[in-house]
């Protein structure tokens, strides 16, 4: 089981050489009393500590470094409040599947249990957020463990692995052996689909004269984009995506319908409504996408392509699963499909997309957030975008024009605000060759505006843009919508001058007040190569449209012209 | 409906913690458990009666064997199954009565395993109906105290979970 010749080294130093193993070459993280051995032995390693100012922008950072890379991130803290402060991270990546290991300090195992300084049972409170996490109690194990972790993280269906390391086991001397493959009897993803399935489903789609392709976030995880595209093609179904779907398939491509769902086109609801098949990969029927559940796609049958078998009839009756890796079960698919009797249908379609289009009330005063997301879109159009969470967010996903996966990052599951800064240094960290750009608001910036240091001090030239309209947005929307315009602390407007708070931790500031100014301003982030913050002042009240209400059915759809 | 679940897990600590919580998180009812070790010490096994429709039912399955340190899931139907369980009831006891309460316990082939001037203790294994109904007919004597275990099940014939 294991190979080459064993060393004596420290427990510290034996997660590091694991770590190498594993081709890690970059950590974010911020060292504490508990992980000082680990921090001891990393002073003289080759690997690269980012050094972020709040534990939960390490996470995130992780987070969005896996994202764009595909790799596994990695993110380390102390023990105790390090620790809990990795939480809001490691729920954010488990609840969008992302491959991340976290590295935490542990008081003593002797003192384990006694409520000891900046003492916190980490492993108990990430049990229902992780997909598995370990307590570390002899530094033998640490080998086993660390091949163990970065197995089960980025495997099946990825998530976040946690490993608590007590001190006394970084410090504890072992003999050195890494192992070359992990034995884990109760851990074993299936990959391939089944074949008898997939002629099911190949049949389906052979009978089927309204099909639609309705694909996640894992069409991304797995790399399944290509054959995403081709089964497409050769079937003649138009597909929508979900929120973590986006940028599978590009954004221009004559048969994508757009997002689905709460805020998703007109067109894409209107489609899956009025379809007689779906075709789900990777994707997991969220109350955000089906709204009211008794009347989504009501006669549609369902192919569900799933990695995890839980999420197969977990929300709607599923009439061919297929349980399996998304890339290897469209390869195999794509080999039995034809183009299907679809004609009328992509049509139909066509004319909704048409009359239906996502739009915005344009302005020649006032800057509209979605002119925004559009210059941005047209200035940099081979950027990976990131995202905060709420309005902006939704402008984001609707205008920004996508070519190649993994370039939109964004926490669809958990919808985690102060996602997006880190996220976008993990990103630019992990991908130096691409333009990344956060695209925030004025609430969510505020969040882990602190990492501004971080981007500064390790030159990580990320560019914010921040689409300041004196609102926490969404939840103003809401109100405005839902609770008779009563704006219950949601006026934040007036916070903090976002061009000083940048120029005051080195990175540059811009700011763009009228139309004309937003695009040089976006320009000139860019060029500059350093860190930086263009704070864009937006029209107050634009409202995210098409809205379909919480608990309707994704037909009911609150437009522009209606309000 | 009541379904018997054998659940083989890693014989580690912290396991059943993750599968417990993991009914509570998903919101699914245990009605009865049981932990033991197995023929194989690295292995424990967890019968879980839990309730529920065949939705129900495939979402606990599925969901348990999600977890890292549990190595298979079976459903045990109740009838091709032996079931049992294992109770100790402290019954109030005297002369007078402590004949009849023997007489009871023989009935259901349960032991006396304990007795004191005023109280009997009686130990009796078998399915639910079974431990019910002696319940019921020591109630009469008084029931100071009264301990279960959970169920725990064998599948009939050669087969193993």
């Amino acid at each position: 089981m294991t190979t080459g010749s064993t060393e004596k080294v420290n427990g510290a130093k034996a997660l590091i050489k694991c770590l190498e193993k594993e081709g890690v070459d970059t950590l974010f993280g911020y060292p504490g009393g508990q992980i000082i051995p680990f921090y001891n032995e990393l002073y003289d390693s080759d690997l690269h500590h980012i050094l972020v100012r709040h534990e939960q922008a390490a996470a995130h950072a992780a987070d969005g470094y896996a994202r764009a890379t595909g790799k596994t991130g990695v993110c380390v803290s102390t023990s105790g409040p390090g620790a809990t402060n990795l939480v809001t991270g490691i729920a954010t990546a488990y609840m969008d599947s992302v491959p991340i290991v976290a590295l935490t300090g542990q008081v003593p195992t002797s003192l384990i249990g006694n409520d000891a300084f900046q003492e916190a049972d980490i492993t108990g409170i990430t049990q229902p957020i992780t997909k598995h996490n370990y307590l570390v109690q002899k530094a033998e194990d640490i080998p086993r463990i660390v091949k163990e972790a970065f197995h089960i993280a980025s495997t099946g269906r990825p998530g976040p692995v946690l490993i608590d390391l007590p001190k006394d086991v970084q410090n504890t001397e072992i003999d050195l052996q890494y192992p070359d493959r992990v034995e884990l009897r109760g851990y074993k993803p299936t990959y391939k689909g089944n074949t008898q399935q997939i002629k099911r489903a190949a049949e389906e789609i052979a009978n089927s004269c309204r099909p639609i392709i309705y694909a996640g976030g894992g069409v991304i995880s797995s790399n399944a984009s290509a054959e995403l595209v081709e089964l497409a093609e050769t079937i003649m179904a138009p597909v929508t995506t979900t929120l973590m779907g986006i940028s599978s398939i590009p954004t221009e491509h004559p048969l994508y319908v757009g997002m689905l769902g709460m805020h998703g086109c007109k067109y894409a609801n209107y489609a899956i409504q009025e379809s007689d098949l779906i075709i789900a990969v990777g994707a997991r029927f969220d109350d955000r996408v089906t709204g009211k559940i008794e009347s989504f796609a009501p006669n549609a049958r369902i192919i569900h392509i799933d990695v995890d078998p839980a999420e197969i009839s977990k929300n709607v009756k599923v009439h061919v699963p297929i349980v399996g890796d998304a890339k290897q079960v469209l390869k195999s698919l794509n080999k039995y499909v034809q183009r299907c009797k679809s004609e009328e249908w992509i049509e139909k379609v066509n004319q909704w997309k048409k009359e239906y289009p996502l739009t915005y009330r344009k302005s020649q005063d006032t800057i509209m957030p979605q002119f925004v997301i559009e210059q941005v879109s047209e200035a940099c159009r081979d950027a990976i975008i990131v995202t905060e969470v709420g309005q902006h967010q939704m402008w984001a996903a609707q205008f920004f024009k996508y070519s190649k996966p993994r370039t939109f990052l964004t926490s669809g599951g958990l919808g985690t605000m102060g996602y997006g800064f880190p996220a976008a240094m993990g990103a630019k960290v992990g991908r130096p060759d691409k333009t990344v750009i956060n695209i925030a608001g004025d609430g969510s910036f505020q969040m882990n505006s602190q990492e501004l240091a971080t981007v500064v001090q390790n030159d990580i030239p990320v560019v914010n843009v921040i689409l300041n309209n004196g609102y926490l947005g969404m939840v103003r929307q809401w109100q405005e919508l839902f609770y008779d315009r009563r704006y219950s602390y949601t006026f934040i407007k007036g916070s903090v001058d976002f061009v000083k708070l940048a120029e005051a931790y080195g990175a540059l500031g811009l700011r763009a007040e009228r139309p004309s100014e937003v695009r040089p301003a976006i320009e000139e982030a860019v060029r500059s190569g350093r860190p930086a913050v263009v704070e864009v002042i937006v029209e107050c009240e634009a409202n995210v449209y098409p809205m379909v209400p919480a608990g309707a059915a994704i037909n009911e759809i609150i437009d522009l012209e209606e309000h | 409906m009541k379904h018997t679940l054998a659940v083989l897990v890693e014989n580690k600590s912290g396991v059943l913690s993750r599968v417990a919580s993991l009914f509570s998180r998903r919101g699914y009812n245990i009605d009865s458990l049981a932990v033991g070790v197995t023929e194989d010490p690295d292995i424990s096994r967890i019968t879980i009666v839990v309730h529920g429709d065949d939705h129900v039912l495939e979402q606990v399955t599925k969901q348990l064997n999600k977890l890292i340190d549990v190595i298979k899931v079976s459903d045990i139907g109740a009838d091709d199954a032996v079931e049992r369980e294992l109770a100790l009831i402290k019954v109030a006891a005297d002369v007078d009565t402590r004949s009849e309460i023997m007489q009871i316990a023989n009935i259901f082939r349960a032991r006396i395993v304990d007795v004191a001037p005023k109280s009997m203790t009686v130990e009796v294994t078998g399915d639910e109906n079974k431990i019910q109904a002696i319940e019921k007919l020591l109630r009469q004597f008084g029931i100071k105290e009264m301990v279960r275990t959970g169920k725990i099940a064998m599948v009939r014939g050669p087969k193993k979970v």
